[in-house]
């Protein structure tokens, strides 16, 4: 308590001073701003976060050659945590400390995440959050610019149970067993028993990292599909996929017999492996590249000079891909929140950025609301055999994120957006975010 | 199963009857498949679906095939080859170059295609063209095949495809009013014993809230208990064979993987961190092989594996045999020191193969012939990658007895193993056995790298996977003796697919662990000790 005294009453002396010396704001004004960009770029996380660094590289590239934010450059602070996540923690509390950055891009895993929340939390740093994940937080420090459940996982379900998605009956949760997977199936499950599925109808599987002998569970879904119309929900994590989309399609189970929908396997993940035996099968994003809309068009372009610009490894067969858009249109709300400000101020940055809107490459209007969560829209893809997806459907309009789940007991006395954090413009951000929902 | 499928296709099926023998297809029935709306596109489906004519077999081939696009201005075209065609009247057609797109088929109307087109496949003049629409509608059953398969009963001549038009029809006739019919239907069914006709027969033996049975005619529904029972029984005997099955092919791989350890560790006594680098380097020669044949022999990709098997051996063993020549002669007797600087040179070599590869992972796809499997009871397929990687594990294994009992190399390296002073005196370079030795084992390693690639990911980390389970096999099959590794390794794959289904992966394996360790205190030396004078040095 004391220290945050403290600390207000330095920011508010600042401040002050600021507006006494004008001389010393010019030349403050004239300095680029710096920028922490925190991605895994060796170890086993490496293989889907080196393309988030090289995107919010560009997006600072693009901000740059458009006069920068505020007339001042950006400079960006890439450091490697390393898929250690403690070393995540470390390299958080070195960007804020010692390089001092306005704002960090960064994070993949939900153990990611929360090993830094406390730093973002002690030194009220900012942190851009890009990737899908299960909710159950509302962080003052974080945007988060992925999906919540309700974003992707629920939306899923609900096109699976539809007739168009082949009216499913019966579902069998597969994924790997860490934290985002349970946490989604738990949410999952409650759901079901709102629409009336029974237990005996969920069957739900967990199987290690790294897994590769997927027989008896492709064996079980067989099974398990005799009963009824099946439709399997993967949270399957990482390389692991490749050996289940093999036995499935080995085994002759169909996607028009027995979709199958992944909450994980995108664009990035499709390089590189066969993909014959996925074809016909689901994902759902709130992006794909495969988008055929203006913004996306000028997107792509953009990114693939970038790539043979800079001759990024993997030339013209890399992609974008759902995270990687978050990314850049983080950036983007976090440029404009930055201008309305008129200040890079972390508190008056977090007021600004509420109600910001940014046209995202996904072809709709995404707008930060005052929970920290964008409204995005859904949509579900079928993979083809180029690795790419055709979006077989998508929601009308974007969809507002919750990211404390209803389904999930005890969160109905959660807080619906955070309380605004400067008395003195007390409210309009959050009123302004919640007209525009209702 | 598909119930809804059907009765959504039943109610189509009712929309579109009034007209089912009516007029020949427009333009205008088709445009809506050029369309986003799902509901419209299922009806124009329907619609061809029940014209039934040469143009609508056209057009539901080509959309099998996934070769119908549709231009901007709704124009729905077939695309053959590098030309576009009418479906209607064949005759060819030119659009602005990009200008026509493919139509997107969602799952649900893949599926209809699929049946629709069986349905009408169903009175091809050609016999085989028949038999295989009919295997194909047993696997997707879909009731609003009915009417075609009515028709197709009728004129059917062969007696074989009769009798599987006569179970077909029973599929669909299991709610028809009148109960004779019914019992027929549930006989023709039972008759078939297949597991996926469970739930057509669950509704008929259920019983309602208030005691009554869902279907009023007792014989019918004392039919379909017998019938029940029998699929059950049946079931069980999949399930059997199943695990069995799933058992076996884990543990051919884990002989793979553990076969080369089961040498330079069982044999030579070199404790080997380093031994799924070996079968890494093996993966990666495959995956070389398999580029170079892309580039430039693109005719023969199929036959691949043929020149895979051979390099990744020799890269395997010229990769053992530096290791065993450059560092590991000179640390002989100092097990510690060999299990750490292995260890150091695992990690060396990973991060040598992500520099020179890169991180990602890299793709080894299956020819073409080892897709698929055989469907040997209805609801048991077996892949033909996992039947491949079971003979070929048996050819490992041969090969690898025939070397050590049956050629001068084996002679030597026993001898050595047994006693090498006593070798050494009867005039056996020992050193020089070592390296073969030790570069056989590297070399087996890399076949199995080879195989695991057919079946896992190739990327720097794959022997990693396989590093604990390689010295479980050779630590509870027992050191030195092969038919200890081949029992060991299908023992622990057979317990481990018999535990999964119980438990789940993930305490199949923990559990496997505490089976392990259990046994290696009630039999220290594993399953088949070696016994000789040398055992106790």
């Amino acid at each position: 308590m004391k220290r945050i005294k403290v600390l207000k009453s330095l920011v508010f002396a600042t401040r002050l001073l600021a507006a006494s010396i004008p001389a010393l704001v010019h030349a403050e004004s004239s300095q680029p701003i710096k920028v922490g960009i925190m991605h895994s770029l060796s170890g086993t996380m490496a293989i889907s976060e080196t393309s988030l660094k090289d995107v919010a590289l560009m997006t600072i590239e693009e901000i740059n050659k458009s006069g920068g934010v505020m007339g001042r450059q950006l400079e960006p602070v890439v450091v490697d945590p390393a898929s250690n996540w403690p070393l995540f923690a470390e390299k958080a509390r070195q960007l804020l400390t010692q390089d001092k950055v306005a704002v960090v891009f960064g994070c993949w895993t939900s153990v990611s995440r929360k090993s830094v929340l406390p730093v973002f939390e002690e030194l009220n740093g900012l942190l851009f959050y890009p990737v899908q994940y299960e909710g159950e937080e509302m962080q003052k420090n974080v945007f988060y610019t992925g999906a919540a459940p309700n974003q992707q996982a629920i939306p899923a379900v609900e096109y699976l149970m539809s007739a168009e998605g082949g009216g499913a009956k019966r579902f069998f949760l597969l994924g790997t067993d860490y934290v985002y997977p349970r946490t989604t199936n738990k949410i999952l499950r409650a759901f079901l028993h709102s629409k009336g599925v029974q237990d005996s109808n969920i069957n739900e599987v967990y199987t290690p990292f790294g897994h590769s002998d997927y027989q008896t569970i492709v064996g079980d879904i067989k099974k398990f599909a005799e009963g009824g119309k099946t439709a399997v929900i993967s949270t399957i994590n990482g390389d692991s996929n490749v050996p289940f989309y093999k036995e499935l399609g080995n085994q002759g189970l169909k996607a028009t017999d027995v979709p199958v929908v992944a909450f994980s396997v995108g664009e990035e993940e499709l390089r590189g492996i066969d993909t014959k035996p996925l074809v016909g099968n689901l994902a759902a994003w709130n992006y794909f590249m495969s988008l055929k809309n203006p913004t996306n068009d000028a997107f792509k372009k953009e990114w693939f000079a970038y790539v043979q610009e800079h001759n990024l490894p993997g030339g013209d067969k890399r992609v974008t891909n759902d995270p990687m858009e978050a990314t850049y249109v983080g950036m983007h709300i976090w440029k404009q929140a930055v201008e309305k400000a008129g200040t890079t101020d972390v508190d008056k940055v977090i007021e600004a950025a509420y109600g910001q809107k940014f046209n995202a490459p996904c072809g709709f209007e995404e707008e930060m609301d005052a929970n920290h969560h964008l409204h995005k829209p859904v949509m579900i893809g079928e993979i083809r055999p180029d690795g790419q997806f055709n979006v077989v459907w998508k929601t009308k309009g974007t969809i507002r994120a919750q990211p404390w789940s209803p389904f999930v007991p005890g969160n109905e006395n959660k807080p619906d957006h955070l309380a605004s954090l400067l008395p003195l413009d007390l409210g309009t951000g959050v009123a302004t975010a919640d007209a525009s929902n209702h | 199963m598909r119930s809804f499928l059907g009765s959504l296709g039943l109610a189509l099926l009712v929309l579109v009857g009034g007209s089912l023998s009516v007029r020949a297809l427009t333009a205008d029935d088709l445009k809506p498949l050029a369309e986003d709306d799902f509901g419209a596109k299922s009806q124009a489906l329907e619609r061809i679906i029940a014209a039934g004519d040469a143009t609508a077999l056209r057009l539901l081939e080509a959309m099998n095939q996934e070769n119908v696009v549709a231009t901007s201005d709704d124009r729905v075209l077939i695309q053959d080859g590098e030309t576009l065609k009418d479906p209607i009247t064949g005759a060819p057609v030119t659009v602005k170059a990009g200008d026509a797109q493919p139509i997107t088929l969602n799952n649900l109307l893949r599926a209809r295609v699929a049946s629709g087109l069986s349905g009408l496949r169903l009175q091809a003049p050609d016999r085989a063209v028949r038999e295989k629409a009919m295997n194909d509608l047993f696997r997707e059953p879909d009731p609003a095949a009915k009417l075609l398969i009515e028709a197709a009963r009728n004129k059917e001549t062969d007696p074989v495809l009769k009798s599987k038009l006569d179970q077909l029809w029973a599929l669909t006739a299991l709610q028809d009013p009148d109960p004779s019919k019914r019992l027929q239907a549930v006989q023709l069914i039972a008759e078939r014993k297949d597991p996926q006709m469970r739930s057509l027969l669950m509704p008929l033996v259920a019983q309602n809230k208030d005691g009554t049975y869902a279907e009023s005619d007792g014989k019918v529904r004392a039919a379909a208990n017998d019938a029940l029972k029998a699929i059950a029984f049946e079931e069980w005997k999949i399930e059997m064979a199943g695990t069995l099955f799933a058992g076996l092919s884990l543990g051919s791989i884990l002989l793979l993987a553990a076969l080369g350890l089961a040498i330079t560790y069982g044999l030579i006594g070199v404790i080997n961190m380093a031994h799924g680098e070996f079968l890494m380097i093996g993966a990666y020669a495959t995956y070389l092989v398999q580029e170079f044949f892309r580039s430039h022999l693109p005719s023969a990709i199929d036959w691949y594996p043929a020149a895979a098997v051979p390099a990744s051996f020799l890269a395997a063993a010229a990769a053992g045999f530096i290791l065993e020549r450059g560092i590991l002669r000179f640390l002989y007797g100092r097990p510690l020191e060999t299990l750490l600087s292995t260890f150091g040179i695992s990690l060396v070599l990973i991060q040598l193969v992500r520099i020179i590869f890169g991180a990602q992972n890299v793709e080894v796809s299956n020819p073409s012939w080892m897709n698929g499997g055989i469907a040997l009871m209805p609801n048991l397929t077996l892949p033909f990658n996992r039947i491949t990687i079971m003979v070929f594990a048996l050819v490992v294994v041969g090969i690898a007895s025939i070397v050590l009992n049956r050629t001068r190399l084996g002679l030597y390296i026993r001898a050595t193993t047994q006693n090498r002073r006593m070798a050494a005196c009867s005039g056996i370079r020992t050193w020089q056995v070592d390296s073969y030795a030790f570069a056989f084992g590297a070399g087996i390693a890399g076949l199995g790298g080879c195989a695991l690639s057919q079946i896992g990911n190739v990327g720097p980390d794959l022997g990693q996977n396989y590093i604990i389970d390689s010295f479980m096999v050779v630590v509870l099959g027992g050191v030195g003796q092969l038919a200890g590794t081949i029992i060991g390794a299908m023992g622990l794959g057979v317990i481990s697919k018999v535990i999964e289904p119980f438990w789940g992966a993930v305490l199949a394996k923990i559990a496997v662990l505490i089976l392990i360790v259990l046994f290696i205190q009630k039999r220290p030396r594993g399953l088949f000790a070696l016994k000789g004078r040398s055992v106790e040095v």
